[in-house]
Formats: structure tokens, C-alpha cells, sequence
């Protein structure tokens, strides 16, 4: 739990890094912020799906503490997409042969501001993690994706995989990437990409010339895009009910 | 059906049509031919109504409607397909899904009564299969993975299902080996009937051979310079457009 504890202190500033894209005014809001934990047994499985739809103009706060006893597997998806300002912090453990699955999806409009910062720990030998965050954004919105994979001297083989994406509709639009690695390992597979990205136009005009308006066509495509993190949903209902609120989110 | 009247358009400032004037009627095939940079996608363009391709004169006539007045998914509605000379990749929207929702937007729009899904099902299934499209790449996301015939039968699957009033078909025939040009144009000359219109776009005479037009049109510097029967791709083909251009 030490890893937390700057977070129940002072507020933060902009001058910290895991800060330094945040809605100051907002964060105070919402603080003081209290910690959730997860953890998964030795062996066991779960899936969670975190709903970030807090109010219009309201701030939203969320850390969660994570920890995966060896051989665990927690597969999470994130819908953010509420408030004026909304963070999910997630710091996860993984012990000897756990693996951590994400799929993020921000949808940011307005001058809203939205976050997923991760801290995945590899603290054991062989462990795995998969994270896929997927956003659109309009307006002067801002999304920001803040991924810290850190690999400790016992965490050999580890095999971690960073995926982000974003799509800007607007030109006042914002999205903010960055993949940070700390490794201590010499035999580990750290995999990290982003792309910040437009609607394909020649896309939307091959749906618009089959009859589709401008709206469907967009929604289409964005769905699609953000389609992507929830492809590792394994139960089809859940999935379908996810893509469904997705949707909804876009119209 | 449509009267296309002095037309003007240019890219980035730059003109590429230059007075193209040209009439289809209900039930006539036209062939437009030309050498590269002629034109002639642009004025498939300019007749699907892609943004960027600017109309500074002339007018086209639609059904007896101002066609350059109408947004790309107006024209769609109204009955106009364009086949892509280069079909575009759409990851994680399937055929299907992509086709279905342009055919009851088109209907919706149009005031008619939306396609269920048993009535959307067979009528891909017909479409797929006399083009020779297995049902099942359908499903798959639109035209992802697809070899070049494929995206091409792709093409007059989704016009057999949207059913135009004036199909142009830009560069139909191009990447088709010799067999899947004939599926291709045989779903083509299907398509053909007194309340249709069809205006091929091509390079080479090899599709009139198998899709016969009533006319044939030379485009050169974005002009029609010559107008006959299907001889006159014949002609094209022995002589070249450099005759033409004269």
C-alpha cells in the first residue's frame, strides 16, 4: 500500500508528471480520493467492467489498487466518458505468472477531461500484461493516456503490451500518450505503440456515397475504432451491452 | 435522366473539367474514355459529390433535380451509385452491417418502408452469389483483406442490393482478370433496364466488349472531344488518344 499513500496526502500539483495534464480546479472537487482495492487469488479469474458516467460537470475520481497473486487473471475494461473531469488510476501488481488485461475506451467531447493512468508492476517472474486504450475526442476536450509499465529485478520473461490510439474530431481536440517503461530485467518483452489520428475522409465519403449521413457514417467509424478494446471481453452479451453503450455515447 | 451542361470543376485550383457536357437517358449505356489526367474520375467525383473537387460552372440535372445542390448521402437517396476505382478498407465495419445501413438510410430517406433482416439477408445472399462473392467475406469488415477482383465484385454487390437509378463506374474493368470481367459485366448488363442508366469509366475497350454501350465519349483536357457507337472504342484502341487530342 505505500505505493498510494502520496495519493491520499497533499492535493497534487501539475508539476507531477501523472498530474501534469489534469483539470487542477476539478481534481480539487473530488478530493480527498479514496483508494479501492482489488485483489485476485492465487489461480483465480475475474472480468470487470468500470462505467465512468458521472454527471455533467461534476469530477470523478477513481484509484484503484490492484493486485494479482500468481497465476491470477483480471481482464478490466474502462468506459470513461462522463463529467467535466474523470480519472481512472489503476496500480497493478503482478506476481509470478499473473496477466493483466485492459481495454480502455475514452470518449471525450465538450471541454471535458478525461484520463486513464496505469501502473502495471511486475513484480514476479513471467507475468504478462495487455493494455489496448482506444479514445475520440472533439471539441477542446482532452484525453489522456498515462501507461507506466515497471519491471522489477525478479519480473524475468515478463511480457507486457502497451496499445493507444486516439482519434481527434476537432481541431481544439487534445490527446496526450505517453508509454513509460522502468526495467530492472534483462530477459523481458516490453511492447508499446500510440497513434493520434483523423477520420479516414476517404472512408466517410465511401459511406456517404452508399447513402449513409454524415452522423451514422461517423459514428460508424468511431465505433469501429473503439471497438478494438473490447474485443478481449469474453462473455458476448457483456460485450454486445458494452458496444451497445458505446454507441449510445457516439449518436 | 441526367444532363450534365458545361461543367466546370477544378482540384486545389486547378481546373480539370472544362466544359464537359454530356446527356443519359433512361436505359442508355455510356462509355466515357481517356487518357490519364482527362478527367475522368473527377467527374465521377464531382457526380458522387466528394469535397474538394469544386464546381465553379455548369450544372447537372438529376432526375430534374439540381444534383451539385445535394450533399453525397442526398445523391446516394436519389439514385445515384458510384463504383470506386479504388474500393476502400473500412476495419471493424462489416459488409453487411455497412450495406444494410446504407440501404435503409437510402429508403428511409426516400420514405419507404426500412429492409428487416430477412429481407436485407436475401438479398445480399442473391447479390453475393451471382457475383460470385462467397456470402461469408460479407461478414468480414469491408473490403479488408480483399484482393483487388474481389473488391471490384465487392462493388456490384452493394449495387445490386441499392439498386441506382445511374450507376458510374469508374475503372470497373481495372485489376479484373479476364474471368471475373465477365461476372463483373454480366452484373452489370443485369442491371440494365429502361428506368436505369449506366456510365462506365474506362481506360480500355476490353469491358465494351462485354458490356455493349449505346455511345461512346472521348475525354481529353476535361472535354468531351468526340462522340460515336461502340465502334469508336475500336477505333480508340487501334489509334490511341493522341489522334483525338487534335
Amino acid at each position: 500500500m505505500t505505493a498510494l499513500a502520496p495519493l491520499l496526502s497533499a492535493m497534487p500539483t501539475r508539476r507531477e508528471e501523472d498530474w501534469r495534464y489534469s483539470d487542477i480546479a476539478a481534481v480539487a472537487r473530488a478530493w480527498p480520493v479514496v483508494p479501492e482495492t482489488i485483489t485476485i487469488a492465487a489461480g483465480d479469474s475475474a472480468a470487470q467492467l468500470i462505467v465512468q458516467d458521472a454527471a455533467p460537470g461534476s469530477a470523478s475520481i477513481r484509484q484503484l489498487a490492484i493486485t494479482l497473486a500468481a497465476g491470477a487473471r483480471l481482464t478490466l475494461h474502462i468506459i470513461n466518458s462522463g463529467g467535466a473531469y474523470g480519472r481512472i488510476a489503476l496500480d497493478v501488481t503482478l506476481h509470478e505468472g499473473a496477466h493483466f488485461e485492459l481495454g480502455g475506451i475514452i470518449i471525450a467531447t465538450g471541454e471535458q477531461v478525461l484520463e486513464i493512468i496505469t501502473t502495471v508492476r511486475h513484480a514476479g517472474p513471467g507475468a504478462s500484461s495487455n493494455q489496448i486504450v482506444r479514445c475520440v475526442a472533439g471539441g477542446t476536450a482532452t484525453a489522456t493516456y498515462l501507461g507506466k509499465v515497471a519491471v522489477a529485478r525478479a519480473g524475468q520473461k515478463t511480457d507486457a503490451a502497451q496499445s493507444f490510439k486516439a482519434l481527434l474530431l476537432d481541431r481544439g481536440a487534445t490527446a496526450n500518450a505517453k508509454p513509460e517503461l522502468e526495467i530492472f530485467a534483462d530477459d523481458v518483452k516490453c511492447a508499446h505503440g500510440a497513434t493520434v489520428g483523423e477520420l479516414d475522409k476517404m472512408a466517410l465519403f465511401y459511406m456517404e456515397s452508399r447513402g449513409l449521413p454524415p452522423v451514422t457514417a461517423r459514428a460508424l467509424l468511431m465505433r469501429a475504432f473503439l471497438s478494438d478494446a473490447l474485443v478481449s471481453m469474453a462473455d458476448e452479451g457483456e460485450r454486445e451491452a458494452a458496444e451497445a453503450r458505446v454507441t449510445a455515447l457516439l449518436a | 435522366m441526367i444532363i450534365i451542361d458545361n461543367l466546370h470543376a477544378q482540384i486545389d485550383g486547378k481546373a480539370i473539367l472544362n466544359g464537359l457536357s454530356l446527356t443519359i437517358n433512361g436505359g442508355e449505356v455510356h462509355a466515357i474514355m481517356g487518357p490519364n489526367g482527362a478527367g475522368k474520375s473527377t467527374l465521377s467525383y464531382v457526380l458522387a459529390g466528394r469535397a474538394g473537387y469544386e464546381v465553379t460552372s455548369g450544372s447537372v440535372t438529376f432526375m430534374g433535380e439540381d444534383l451539385l445542390a445535394m450533399a453525397p448521402h442526398e445523391r446516394a437517396a436519389a439514385g445515384v451509385f458510384l463504383g470506386l476505382q479504388y474500393p476502400v478498407e473500412i476495419p471493424g465495419v462489416s459488409n453487411l452491417m455497412f450495406l444494410r445501413t446504407a440501404l435503409n438510410a437510402q429508403r428511409y430517406r426516400r420514405d419507404e418502408k426500412e429492409a428487416s433482416g430477412a429481407e436485407f439477408m436475401k438479398l445480399a445472399k442473391a447479390a453475393a452469389e451471382e457475383l460470385g462473392l462467397p456470402y461469408e467475406m460479407l461478414k468480414r469488415s469491408v473490403n479488408q483483406g480483399f484482393s483487388g477482383g474481389e473488391k471490384k465484385r465487392n462493388e456490384m454487390v452493394q449495387m445490386a442490393v441499392l439498386e441506382p437509378k445511374l450507376a458510374v463506374l469508374d475503372e470497373t474493368d481495372s485489376g479484373l482478370d479476364i474471368d471475373a470481367l465477365r461476372v463483373v459485366s454480366d452484373g452489370i448488363n443485369r442491371m440494365r433496364s429502361p428506368e436505369r442508366a449506366t456510365l462506365l469509366i474506362t481506360h480500355y475497350q476490353r469491358l465494351l466488349d462485354y458490356v455493349v454501350p449505346d455511345y461512346v465519349h472521348v475525354l481529353v483536357d476535361g472535354r468531351i472531344v468526340r462522340t460515336g457507337g461502340p465502334e469508336l472504342a475500336h477505333e480508340l484502341e487501334r489509334d490511341g488518344y493522341v489522334s483525338m487530342a487534335a
